[in-house]
């Protein structure tokens, strides 16, 4: 096993940790976990398997190896950053549907609080 | 039993003019048997907006975030169609609107049965006119809203306006959050409501800023355009 190998796995292996770490704080839902960790089965995938790239290459018709994971990889992540548009456009509909239930059931409360004042 | 008028005045910084409207709405009468009650949004006012519209004996709303003028609005539109009123009518804070000539959107509601009712600048060209830019942007909306929707609206970003109980449930479910006047006449009119304008009087602002300035406005015709776009294919 070339020394990269071993590098790359053990990387690996630290990235897989501190995401289950996230998790199980609960600072990262699982939904948004999920392309993480497929990212990381990727890499492990091709940490161990070093021709990998080379063969998927020929398979495609790309000419450089290292080409195919650019590619592949900022399509990824360009279809993540449009996830992540999406999921901060439904958190913007929700706090606003949020912050008109509050303000309008404060006006009721505070009517209320007065109405019994008097 | 009297038709109930909420006023909804979306207010964000307003110190300065929001006075002089609550003043004036206090001392005009409307026609006939209409009732009205006077609510201001404060849209997360960094002033005294919401202390000045209390002493001024209006019901106040308090967004605890900003949402935005449209934001500000529908939660007005809300309060509307929670509590039964018969119309909302949106006036602005900064005094452009003047509340004395309330009574002809209400009249001309009347007349025609009209479910949104716009008070327009342009149909007589008198009072405040905007800025050559401005009006240049308006002009275009005119175009792009008549192409969409059929409707010849000359003043389709005035925030007069007046909502009948139909496009109150509209809106209630369906309004824009940023820059909505022109969005909205869309989905409005996809709805099958009847959108009419009738000429009114506005003045100069008396107070604050407008949210559209600089390179502001070319953000502000794509993104409505975008928005008017994508209103008019989305399913209603």
């Amino acid at each position: 096993m070339a020394k990269i190998q071993i590098i790359t796995i053990i990387t690996n292996v630290f990235f897989v940790l501190y995401i289950s770490r996230l998790i199980v704080k609960g600072k990262l839902r699982e939904e948004y976990a999920i392309v993480w960790v497929i990212c990381t089965v990727f890499l492990m995938l091709f940490s161990f398997w070093r021709n990998g790239l080379e063969v998927l290459a020929r398979l495609t018709g790309v000419y450089q190896a290292p080409n195919l994971v650019f590619t592949g990889f900022i399509f990824a992540i360009l279809i993540y950053l449009l996830h992540l548009s999406v999921v901060a456009s439904k958190l913007h509909n929700d706090n606003k549907k949020l912050a008109q239930n509050i303000a309008l059931l404060k006006e009721q409360f505070d009517k209320h609080l007065n109405d019994q004042k008097i | 039993m009297p038709d109930r008028v909420l006023i909804v005045i979306p207010c964000y910084n307003e110190e300065t003019s929001l006075p002089l409207v609550l003043n004036e709405l206090r001392q005009i009468k409307l026609p006939g048997s209409y009732q009205m009650k006077v609510l201001v949004i404060n849209d997360c006012s960094k002033d005294n907006t919401a202390a000045i519209a209390k002493e001024h004996h209006a019901t106040v709303i308090d967004l605890p975030v900003n949402l935005g003028i449209g934001g500000a609005v529908q939660t007005g539109i809300l309060f509307a169609r929670d509590n039964g009123f018969d119309l909302a009518i949106q006036l602005d804070g900064d005094g452009q609107h003047p509340p004395k000539e309330l009574a002809k959107l209400i009249a001309f509601h009347e007349e025609t049965r009209a479910n949104v009712v716009i008070g327009s600048r342009f149909l007589e060209n008198e009072g405040y006119q905007s800025s050559f830019t401005r009006r240049l942007g308006i002009k275009y909306f005119l175009w792009f809203n008549r192409l969409l929707t059929g409707l010849q609206i000359y003043d389709s970003t005035s925030g007069f306006r007046l909502f009948d109980k139909a496009a109150i449930e509209i809106a209630a479910l369906n309004y824009p959050d940023e820059y909505p006047e022109p969005e909205s006449l869309v989905s409005f009119s996809k709805a099958g409501l009847k959108i009419m304008e009738v000429p009114v009087i506005m003045s100069h602002r008396l107070g604050g800023k407008s949210s559209i300035r600089h390179f502001g406005s070319l953000y502000y015709c794509i993104k409505v355009t975008l928005a008017m776009l994508f209103s008019f294919i989305r399913k209603s």
